[in-house]
């Protein structure tokens, strides 16, 4: 390779690194036009997973109830607060998940407390059970059958507080959305003279009977609730009611202070581990070990503008990545060695770099497949922690395959004489 | 070094080693950790003392099946119970927050049973897939034909060492399991995944080069000699690369967060034993099969 060409390659290195390493700063322009996303262990928050109860579902209404759950749940969040409130779903087997993820959130638990109160509203037909033979208004569990019908919380557009004309007492009004207009309709059309039960929390509220076929979408709450209960159901509904019952079945909680403190400590441990690093390169490789601290340094920067980009850091995340610092050199150390003994055969320093790295890089390749089978394996795996450590731990052996050989091969190039 | 002529005292070393590392797993068992089983890890910190914690959790709150672990890097306490629902935790907090001076939830962790069950097999299902992956690998690398040794037996070592590497650190586990409640959880199967990732290369590093040794100079050297040659030429890479990663290692055990001290601690144990075992188990294991299989 002639002199021009490596030049070159080392400006355009050199330039990459500079502009990274303004890119990442924490401080001074990257910060600024582009701040870091952290993850909630880092920033504190909240990781909740809740199963979504699908029994009464129909298969074919399962995303379309899903993305229902998460429109209500990320509007309930929204009036806390939270800077980037990620709503998700999943399904594991045959049970359905949304997992909320509140980042940078000051008051965790009442956040949580709230979707938690978020009220699950559905009409259920009331169908007489054959072997009883009067009709009963009073509705209990033996006489009647509640069918579970379409009409739920989902298709509530807003709600109001009424008083009823006639007896004074407290009820709910409800405004449903056209398309839960038109299920209401015919849900009254085919009941009519028929009590139509009104399920809140899986609660039996009330079943008025309905008298006709109701359209335009508007129903009202009777029941025996205080003043104080229906305001709180009308707040309640026009914050978003749930399609389907939700559950929490797994939740993470970490505190602002401790995602701090486990933040700094992580960085700082990576500062240490990279400047004994460094010592020992350049205490036992000398000149090499110079040009190879330069190349992990570059390397660095470099990975942590890659991680920047695409990678919401979590703790895990930087142990990946520290530990990816440590496998790094093992590229260096490999070339340098092979080196060292080209050398001892009577090569000239510069042929023996050449060769070095020639010969070295099948050693490199094999060394780095396991860790690379390893940590794709391990992203598949559910768990947030695993997926990040592992994807961080991808990315920096794959940047270090690359960083090894062209940044260190380009800085010796450039710099030992012919 | 004279690896071969001395491999006695090594084989003997490591096998004391994972003799007890067995004992240990068989003793004393591992305790799982939440995200395996369900329940609660929950962190507070507080003008408190850790009995005092633990009898107000049982007495006033009447929680059972409680234990309390004092954190003394962070000041703060660790309690470990079942599966607490979320209004609990609510109430529980209430009632700490009213009782004792400067409560701050620190972590609260909570998993149901099927998220536990779910892990867990996760869990089965990446060793498996790891260990697979690695032994396809292992088939590949060795793939070539070598002699006086057949190549398959190359992999058979490889992943004999890689074994070595995994149990030393469960075996640790046991220990510390025992002695300080530290348990067996995600992270503790995703530390030894990574060791074994580790542990394979190593070994595959020392055998490429007695093969090519081997290539060489065939069938006029004696084959211990070959392989003694091979390790002395190659162990000085295999200590400094596993080196910079141990440095990394100690400085995320000593100065890093707790949550990941023993993450970390089973990850540097395993490759501390990997680097031994690929240098003073692995190839003496090679020519002792070598002398067998030629009787």
């Amino acid at each position: 390779m002639n002199k021009q060409r490596i030049i070159f390659l080392l400006v355009i290195i050199l330039v990459l690194a500079v502009i990274g390493g303004i890119f990442v700063a924490p401080k001074w322009l990257g910060a600024k036009y582009r701040p870091w996303r952290l993850g909630l262990d880092l920033v504190g928050g909240s990781h909740l997973v809740y199963e979504v109860d699908m029994s009464k579902v129909d298969s074919k209404d399962q995303d379309s109830v899903l993305s229902g759950l998460r429109d209500v749940i990320e509007k309930r969040i929204n009036l806390f607060g939270v800077s980037e409130p990620r709503v998700t779903s999943a399904q594991q087997g045959d049970s359905h998940r949304l997992i909320v993820e509140l980042a940078g959130i000051k008051d965790v638990s009442e956040a949580v407390k709230q979707i938690g109160l978020t009220p699950f509203l559905d009409f259920r037909e009331v169908v007489q059970k054959p072997s009883q033979g009067s009709t009963s208004t009073i509705l209990k569990d033996e006489n009647v059958d509640f069918v579970p019908t379409q009409l739920n919380g989902r298709y509530v557009k807003n709600a109001q507080l009424d008083i009823d004309q006639t007896t004074g007492a407290t009820q709910v009004a409800i405004q449903f959305s056209d398309e839960g207009g038109k299920i209401f309709e015919e849900l009254t059309a085919k009941n009519v003279g028929k009590q139509l039960a009104i399920f809140l929390d899986n609660n039996l509220v009330s079943a008025p009977t309905v008298r006709e076929k109701i359209s335009g979408g508007k129903a009202v709450i009777t029941g025996n609730f205080t003043l104080d209960d229906a305001k709180q159901m009308v707040q309640r509904f026009n914050a978003g009611a749930l399609p389907a019952p939700i559950n929490l079945i797994s939740q993470q909680t970490i505190g602002a202070s401790l995602g701090q403190d486990s933040l700094k400590k992580a960085l700082y441990a990576g500062f240490i581990g990279t400047i004994l690093i460094i010592i020992f390169l350049i205490f036992y490789y000398r000149k090499y070990g110079v040009f190879a601290a330069f190349a992990l340094f570059i390397y660095i920067v470099l990975t942590a503008a890659i991680f920047k980009i695409f990678v919401v850091m979590s703790l895990a995340g930087i142990a990946g990545f520290v530990l990816s610092i440590g496998m790094a050199v093992d590229a260096n150390i490999l070339v340098f060695e092979r080196v060292k003994e080209e050398m001892k055969k009577g090569l000239l320093e510069a042929q023996a770099i050449e060769e070095g790295f020639k010969r070295a890089w099948a050693s490199i390749r094999d060394s780095n497949i396991s860790t690379i089978i390893t940590s794709i394996i391990l992203y598949e795996f559910t768990s947030s922690f695993v997926k990040g450590f592992a994807l961080t731990l991808l990315i920096g052996v794959l940047m270090s395959m690359f960083s090894a050989i062209t940044i260190t091969k380009t800085f010796l190039r450039a710099f030992v004489r012919k | 070094m004279n690896i071969i002529k001395n491999k006695k005292y090594f084989l003997g070393f490591s096998g004391i080693i994972v003799v007890l590392s067995i004992v240990m797993m068989a003793i004393f068992g591992f305790k799982t950790g939440i995200d395996f089983e369900g329940g609660t890890l929950w962190q507070i910190k507080g003008d408190i003392a850790a009995p005092q914690l633990q009898s107000f959790f049982e007495n006033n709150l009447n929680v059972k099946n409680i234990t309390v672990y004092p954190e003394p890097s962070s000041q703060s306490f660790l309690v470990r119970s079942n599966d607490i629902s979320e209004a609990k935790h609510q109430e529980y907090l209430t009632a700490l927050k009213s009782n004792f001076k400067n409560i701050e939830e620190l972590r609260f962790e909570s998993v149901g049973p099927t998220i536990g069950k779910e892990l867990k097999t996760n869990a089965y299902e990446a060793i498996a897939l790891v260990l697979l992956g690695i032994s396809i690998y292992v088939a590949y690398a060795f793939r070539k034909v070598s002699f006086p040794v057949k190549s398959w037996k190359y992999g058979v070592i490889t992943l004999i060492t890689l074994f070595h590497d995994v149990i030393i650190p469960a075996g640790m586990l046991a220990i510390l399991g025992k002695k300080f409640g530290i348990e067996m959880d995600t992270n503790f199967i995703v530390a030894l995944l990574v060791v074994m990732g580790f542990s394979v290369h190593d070994t595959i590093v020392v055998f490429d080069r007695i093969r090519e040794n081997l290539t060489l100079s065939r069938g006029k050297i004696d084959f211990d000699e070959v392989v003694d040659k091979s390790i002395n030429q190659t162990m000085a890479r295999s200590i400094n690369t596993s080196l910079t990663l141990v440095l990394v290692l100690v400085a995320l055990f000593v100065f890093g967060p707790v949550s990941l001290k023993y993450f970390i601690l089973t990850i540097l144990v395993g490759t501390i034993f990997g680097t031994y075992s690929s240098i003073f188990i692995a190839s003496p294991l090679l020519t002792i099969w070598n002398k067998f299989s030629r009787v």
